[in-house]
């Protein structure tokens, strides 16, 4: 049995679970933090 | 820990946190993984296979470590009732079920060659698993109690009984010898080769920073919204 199928599929999952963890919670806090400073403006 | 009862005082210190802890944590995880995929030798035993180590064990860590932080902050909302806990346990869950949920897939992955099957009910595959259902239990808990206008003591429970599963999931390879190997890696050493072990640490350490980054931005993102309904609640008063 080839193993690098299985040594990519899992490193694949790593970095794409991971990134989009890191890309939903930076653009959460970006989001969230515009609102604020919006608000604080008006 | 009660410095930072106060909102402003702990973004202060956020701020420039999470801009480090991301780069130090992205600089580390992809030297580590680099040097496990093109560096380290194949194992004379599981040979290439044995490279999925250098993701799977930093997942395992944070998947355990996620709910101790999670019932940390519970104790600190129950018995200080710290301003910041409920904030932090509810920060803390995503990043430690997206890793708890990439051990298992790697685990998945790594047990295919290794053993023969992509699954078995072993005990440290189970108390994993359960584990990851228990984040998602806290996740829409948190949620539900939110939605109700409480303010998260129930959740902050589940959060204190759930960490019973953590000795179980560490506990589980010495209770129930099935399939999952025994501890390689203890406080007084390792039975795994130099060789092999030296990209370990760069990993640990760095997706230790990724997931501070990812609970710090996920604070200051809660931390923003509840200013911005606060301000909403008194424009509209």
């Amino acid at each position: 049995m080839n193993p690098w199928p299985f040594v990519i599929a899992a490193y694949t999952i790593c970095v794409l679970v991971t990134a989009g963890l890191l890309f939903w919670a930076l653009a959460s806090m970006r989001r969230a933090e515009a609102a604020a400073d919006a608000l604080k403006r008006r | 820990m009660h410095a930072f009862a106060n909102p402003a005082r702990f973004l202060r210190f956020a701020r420039p946190l999470t801009t480090w802890s991301l780069l130090i944590g992205l600089a580390l995880a992809l030297a580590g993984m680099a040097a496990g995929l093109f560096i380290t030798p194949p194992d004379y035993l599981q040979g290439e296979t044995v490279r999925i180590l250098y993701i799977h064990v930093p997942a395992a860590w944070l998947g355990m470590a996620g709910w101790a932080g999670i019932a940390g902050a519970s104790v600190s909302q129950i018995v200080w009732r710290h301003p910041l806990a409920a904030i932090a346990g509810k920060a803390i869950a995503p990043a430690g079920a997206a890793f708890a949920a990439i051990c298992l897939l790697t685990g998945s992955i790594w047990g295919r060659p290794t053993w023969g099957t992509w699954w078995e009910w072993d005990g440290r595959l189970t108390s994993m698993l359960v584990l990851f259902f228990m984040y998602l239990g806290y996740i829409a808990l948190v949620s539900a109690e939110r939605e109700r206008g409480g303010e998260g003591r129930i959740a902050a429970l589940y959060g204190l009984v759930g960490a019973i599963n953590l000795p179980i999931i560490h506990y589980s390879v010495l209770w129930w010898r099935t399939l999952h190997q025994g501890q390689s890696i203890t406080v007084t050493g390792s039975s795994i080769d130099n060789s092999l072990l030296w990209p370990l640490p760069l990993t640990m350490i760095g997706f230790t920073c990724l997931f501070a980054a990812a609970v710090l931005m996920r604070m200051r993102a809660e931390l923003a919204e509840a200013k911005v309904e606060a301000r909403m609640r008194r424009l509209s008063a």
